[in-house]
């Protein structure tokens, strides 16, 4: 009898698989999906890219600090800080980022640059696709991760030398 | 005389070329095949970045084979190393020249549908693919690997063991249609069409189903590729093989895959003939009728690809001591008392 119940066995699996076959696939449809993201679904807590963040009035959070920098593993993190003078506010505090470069050579996503902002101006945002064929393109400058200034009111952004 | 001779060599040569270059195509699209249903199977979308839902991923590859470096190491016995794949390639595409794919048509007294038509066409197809082994067993010796040398060792004691079911499975057929000539098995089906099918009213069930299990068991494909077995062998028999060398192997597997299916479809499915065998009337213009048993024809060798893919991505892999005692312990006997039920009811019958 342990024929037929070897038989009946692969006959079930069989048939289980005959209607796998059919239905809807599990995987993300990610090149060819519909949105900017084009199909891939990304958690909430996923460390993509890092987006500099603005306060409510335009202003740039980043105020050259240098905690990110510090808490750095991986040393990826460069920045040159200037003084906010009155004809000239980038942020909202005495000093702001004249440069704010992060390597994408090195950088680990380790999210240890954001636990350190004590501005919240630094984030991982959703980005993925970082990959390029030329190394020196995986440098980011501030300008690459600032949050555009769509909506900012037009003497900000005037003042504001991160508009591209 | 001598100008027909000049034309059967030409019409031959041209018959072998369209043939090996629809197998090479076949056995290309049957990979893109298997990756698409094993996908599917799993939920996943198989290759669809190259072409229009990935159909020259084929291409691909080949390109990409092709275009590898093909590194020899140091310490192989370099003739028998470079021989090997070519053996297995070669028995793989030869044994292929045996196949009737339609009817008896002729044009300038050359067959048409078949490379060659010979009496013993079955017993030569067997030998061929046997020989194949060789393949296998050299390259796992000349790669002086101790992974290759075991894979090549268990496909050489598992080709070996199930040749013998495989070779007794066809026993009763051969009974059946008392030739050895494959073209005249398939006639012996053809006249009921679905009900005089070797494995219906041929009461061949048994013996098709020994046959499909050995054939697994031949071509190395899944539950019993334990020559490749990736988790224990890395890669089995073709460990140390790259670019060109390893697409041969490769291709010699899938292009056993196609022969078994077409013996199969031979042997046990009608081959050419229409399941509705004189039922269905004769529709469509002379065109129509000429290429509508190759249609049968290669319907059933794609049900057999189908099943061969449907299966790797159903059943897990034996394990060795499992595999020889389901080979001898099983299928042995159950192919012997098919022949014994097979020639007890002919002979009855004759009486």
């Amino acid at each position: 009898m342990s024929i037929v119940r070897n038989i009946a066995g692969v006959a079930k699996g069989m048939s289980i698989t005959f209607g796998e076959m059919f239905k809807p696939t599990e995987v993300e449809n990610y090149p060819d999906g519909p949105g900017p993201s084009r199909g891939a679904v990304l958690q909430e807590r996923f460390r993509g890219a890092h987006v500099l963040q603005r306060d409510e009035n335009g202003l740039e959070k980043c105020v050259a600090c240098f905690l990110c920098a510090a808490a750095c593993p991986s040393n990826c993190i460069y920045i040159e800080a200037d003084e906010n003078t009155e004809e000239k506010r980038i942020s909202s505090a005495e000093r702001y980022a004249k440069i704010y470069n992060i390597d994408y050579n090195r950088c680990i996503f380790c999210g240890y640059c954001v636990e350190a902002c004590p501005t919240d101006a630094i984030t991982h945002g959703h980005g993925f696709e970082l990959a390029s064929l030329n190394a020196t393109t995986l440098v980011m400058r501030k300008e690459d991760m600032l949050v555009p200034t769509v909506g900012m009111p037009g003497e900000l952004a005037a003042h504001s030398d991160s508009v591209k | 005389m001598e100008v027909s001779i000049w034309i059967f060599l030409l019409l031959s040569v041209l018959k072998v070329a369209v043939v090996t270059v629809i197998l090479l195509t076949a056995v290309a699209y049957t990979v893109l095949l298997e990756r698409k249903v094993v996908g599917r199977i799993q939920n996943r979308w198989g290759p669809s970045r190259v072409g229009p839902f990935g159909l020259l991923q084929p291409l691909a590859d080949g390109i990409k084979l092709f275009l590898k470096e093909d590194l020899i190491p140091e310490s192989v016995y370099r003739p028998l190393f470079i021989l090997a794949p070519i053996i297995a390639l070669s028995c793989a595409l030869m044994s292929i020249s045996m196949i009737p794919f339609g009817p008896d048509v002729h044009y300038k007294g050359v067959q048409l549908f078949q490379i060659s038509d010979v009496n013993i066409g079955l017993l030569i197809l067997l030998g061929i693919t046997s020989v194949g082994v060789y393949g296998i067993a050299l390259s796992g010796w000349s790669s002086n690997n101790k992974y290759s040398l075991l894979g090549a060792l268990r496909a050489s004691a598992q080709v070996i063991s199930y040749e013998l079911a495989l070779g007794l499975s066809l026993v009763g057929v051969v009974l059946r249609s008392q030739s050895l000539r494959l073209r005249d098995i398939v006639d012996v089906q053809s006249t009921h069409g679905m009900a005089s099918w070797n494995i219906f009213g041929g009461l061949q069930i048994i013996g098709f189903f020994v046959y499909l299990t050995a054939a697994y068991a031949e071509t190395n494909r899944t539950p019993f590729d334990l020559p490749e077995a990736e988790s224990e062998l890395t890669a089995g028999y073709h460990t140390e093989y790259s670019s060109m060398k390893f697409a041969m192997f490769f291709m010699a597997e899938y292009a056993n895959m196609i022969t078994v299916g077409c013996v199969a479809t031979l042997l046990f499915l009608g081959g050419w003939s229409s399941p509705f065998g004189h039922l269905l009337p004769d529709f469509g213009g002379p065109i129509v009728q000429a290429i509508l048993p190759i249609f049968w024809f290669v319907a059933k060798v794609f049900f057999f690809l189908f099943l061969y893919i449907w299966v790797r991505g159903t059943l897990p892999r034996f394990r060795y001591d499992q595999l020889m005692s389901f080979g001898w312990k099983f299928l042995v006997p159950v192919a012997i008392l098919n022949i014994i039920a097979t020639s007890l009811w002919l002979a009855f019958r004759a009486s």
